[in-house]
């Protein structure tokens, strides 16, 4: 057991994959100065400018070599920095690294993760603010996880690697400097979602950086009398159904939270799908809880009316569970 | 040198070099308020009253103000990330701006873009921005509309020397050209890309190279020598604004501090950066002006008012009220308005 941040965690995790296997690397504007967050700080040194490999500021090319890359032979770890400025790379990803393997009938595969920080961090306003995660779950051939703590970038960062599929990998800026401990040395599964609490009368689930809101929104439901429980979904697709529908059976309410614009968002998916599936063991409407449909602004006031918090969730709760 | 008290100051001559002197005392006070500005910028930064990224401009005041000061109120720029100069120089009042850069009402942009985002279209200038050349595109956009509307107005965008490795620099150029738009392309050519030396990472010749080879004329210039950089600029808006197609200048320069206010810099040797600060383009013009004769409490004089407008405008931001928070929801869309319904 080890005590690191969700940043080193993702650092150690890459390190280990590079050693287990030599056509691991990664390239990404500034990565020799170990990444604009340090979350590759001590790499270079390790591994040399080849295999940490810095980048011009050209996201297309950046995606696209590693489309390339992937399909010649190596693993490639995309670093894109801000998840916004890989929307100058969407092509790449969305029309050749999503589609290489399908189109080509099964040919090749396209081993690849790319890192897109995404998320609110201390006013960076609309351009660097963003969660994009939704857009990535709607392209057929790509892998979406979002961690949460330490312990899951760790072990998710290490099955992205392994995986065989693009992954798109979106870390929250929020959470670098999170400790958390660390008690394995394995990869985690894609497309489980951890349980971070049990309860009996309401499921609330989230994943990235709002999880930390849903726990606290959980505990102060708790201390009011309601037992909850709640999932962390990590990986938004493929997402973990069998388990989800476990849990709202049992509870037969549930709440989805997230920090990205809830019209059209990852949430309306989980609450159809579950509203469809388990429909006579729901004892309240599904529940969205995601941000307003506008940009992100850079007054530190104007920003906290998008987000999601503890308190909105609990208030959710209560009018589910008529407390 | 010592000056006459007496001598006129409307012209004078150094190094064979007609110079006009009112003008470049103009200069000097701009790049002085640039300064004061960003001096002001930093200390919100260290007093937590600027949350955000802020990337000053010490050290390139050259470049925004030899650029703007041969633009009209009319013609457009479209800036980068490290904007804040460029917008003063194109004209914004510095209050605003600070209010904006503090995140609060009456600033530029309601508090709702801050300093990467800094804007003012009553000047023409149509942003800062935070996604590097993007401000290119939009340039040779802008230069299409004054084209269509049949107007002489000219469209500038000033970007850095990393984003001639982004795909809008050969795309916005070639549009440019191949459309013969009045469009200046500036390339403040400070070295670096975040931490990154920009020569590590492009290949060729650099900046005014790539952009001959598309077929902008174009020239380099010292962009710590305003009256250099004044005298090439004046030149290409004068060809652009007579219909002779784009052009292209790039400017070398220096950053003097971080990349952004939080950037220790460990990069760069401190004695590169020691030795850059000779070279700064403030010193260089008063060196330049006092040499032609001007007195030195004149110079004071820029640099003492400049620091007390500044510190003005930095007091008004602190005392100024956070925007309303339905400005949140405010100016978003038309059609499908979130003020009615935003989820
Ligand atoms: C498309 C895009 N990629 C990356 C970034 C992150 N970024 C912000 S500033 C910067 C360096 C820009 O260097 P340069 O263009 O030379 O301008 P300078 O900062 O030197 O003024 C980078 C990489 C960004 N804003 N946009
Ligand atoms: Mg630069």
């Amino acid at each position: 057991m080890v005590t690191m941040t969700y940043g080193e965690a993702a650092k150690n995790a890459l390190r280990e994959e590079m050693h287990r296997d030599p056509t691991v690397w990664a390239l990404g504007e500034d990565l020799r100065r170990g990444g604009v967050f340090g979350q590759y700080k001590g790499l270079p040194e390790e591994f040399g400018p080849e295999r940490i490999s810095d980048a011009p500021i050209s996201e297309a090319a950046i995606m696209g070599v590693a489309v390339g890359a992937a399909l010649g032979g190596t693993r490639p770890v995309v670093e894109m920095r801000f998840a916004d400025f890989a929307l100058c790379a969407v092509d790449e990803l969305v029309n050749q690294a999503a589609k290489a393997r399908y189109m080509f009938g099964g040919q090749a595969k396209v081993p690849l993760v790319v890192r897109e920080p995404m998320g609110m961090w201390r006013s960076s306003a609309a351009q660097h603010s963003q969660s994009l995660e939704s857009w990535y779950t709607h392209i057929p051939g790509l892998v979406v996880v979002c961690p949460s703590s330490p312990v899951d970038n760790y072990g998710l960062l290490k099955s992205a690697i392994r995986s065989d599929d693009p992954v798109v990998y979106m870390e929250h800026k929020n959470l670098w400097a999170l400790e958390g401990e660390v008690d394995n040395n394995d990869p985690l599964p894609l497309g489980r979602r951890r349980l971070l609490r049990t309860g009996d009368d309401l499921t609330i689930l989230s994943w990235s950086a709002t999880v930390h809101e849903a726990v606290a929104a959980a505990a102060t439901l708790e201390k009011e009398g309601a037992s909850v429980e709640v999932i962390d979904l990590r990986t938004l697709w493929p997402w973990d159904k069998e388990r989800v529908f476990d849990s709202v059976k049992k509870t037969g309410r549930l709440i989805v939270a997230h920090e990205s614009v809830q019209a059209g968002g990852f949430g309306a998916e989980i609450a159809a799908t579950v509203s469809d599936v388990l429909f006579r063991d729901l004892k309240a409407p599904v529940k969205r809880l995601g941000a307003p449909r506008v940009p992100i602004a850079y007054a530190p006031p104007l920003e906290d009316t998008v987000r999601v918090t503890a308190a909105m969730i609990a208030e959710t709760a209560r009018v589910l569970m008529k407390m | 040198m010592t000056a006459d008290p007496n001598a006129p100051t409307a012209s004078g001559s150094v190094a064979g070099r007609n110079l006009d002197l009112d003008r470049l005392l103009a200069h000097h006070k701009l790049m002085w308020r640039i300064r004061a500005f960003e001096e002001a910028a930093l200390r919100a930064n260290t007093e937590k009253l600027v949350l955000g990224a802020i990337h000053p401009s010490i050290g390139q005041e050259g470049i925004a103000v030899g650029v703007c000061s041969n633009l009209r109120p009319d013609d457009i720029l479209a800036s980068t990330h490290r904007g804040h100069g460029h917008t003063l120089a194109k004209g914004a009042d510095a209050r605003a701006m600070m209010r904006e850069l503090l995140g609060r009402e009456g600033g530029t942009s309601h508090g709702k873009g801050g300093s990467m985002h800094i804007a003012d279209f009553s000047v023409g200038m149509l942003g800062a921005n935070g996604v590097v050349a993007a401000n290119i595109h939009i340039t040779a956009g802008a230069a299409q509309a004054i084209k269509m509307r049949g107007e002489d107005r000219v469209a500038c965008s000033i970007f850095g020397d990393g984003a001639i490795n982004r795909g809008p620099f050969l795309e916005g150029l070639n549009w440019a050209k191949v459309f013969e738009l009045p469009a200046l392309f500036v390339c403040e050519d400070n070295g670096y890309a975040s931490t990154t030396r920009t020569a590590d990472m492009t290949a060729g010749p650099g900046p005014a190279a790539r952009a001959a080879a598309i077929g902008l004329p174009a020239v380099e210039v010292d962009g710590n020598d305003v009256v250099a950089l004044d005298e090439a600029v004046r030149d290409a808006v004068a060809a652009i604004r007579a219909g002779g197609g784009p052009r292209f200048i790039n400017a070398k320069t220096y950053r003097l501090t971080g990349h952004t206010a939080a950037d220790p810099d460990g990069y760069r040797a401190r004695d590169d950066v020691t030795a850059a600060w000779t070279r700064c383009p403030i010193s260089r013009l008063a060196q330049t002006l006092a040499d032609a004769g001007v007195r030195g409490d004149r110079l004071a004089d820029h640099e003492r008012d400049a620091i007390e407008e500044m510190d003005a405008v930095y007091d008004d931001a602190k005392a100024a009220p956070w925007p309303p928070l339905e400005r949140a929801f405010a100016d978003v869309q038309d059609v499908g308005d979130p003020r009615l319904d935003a989820y």
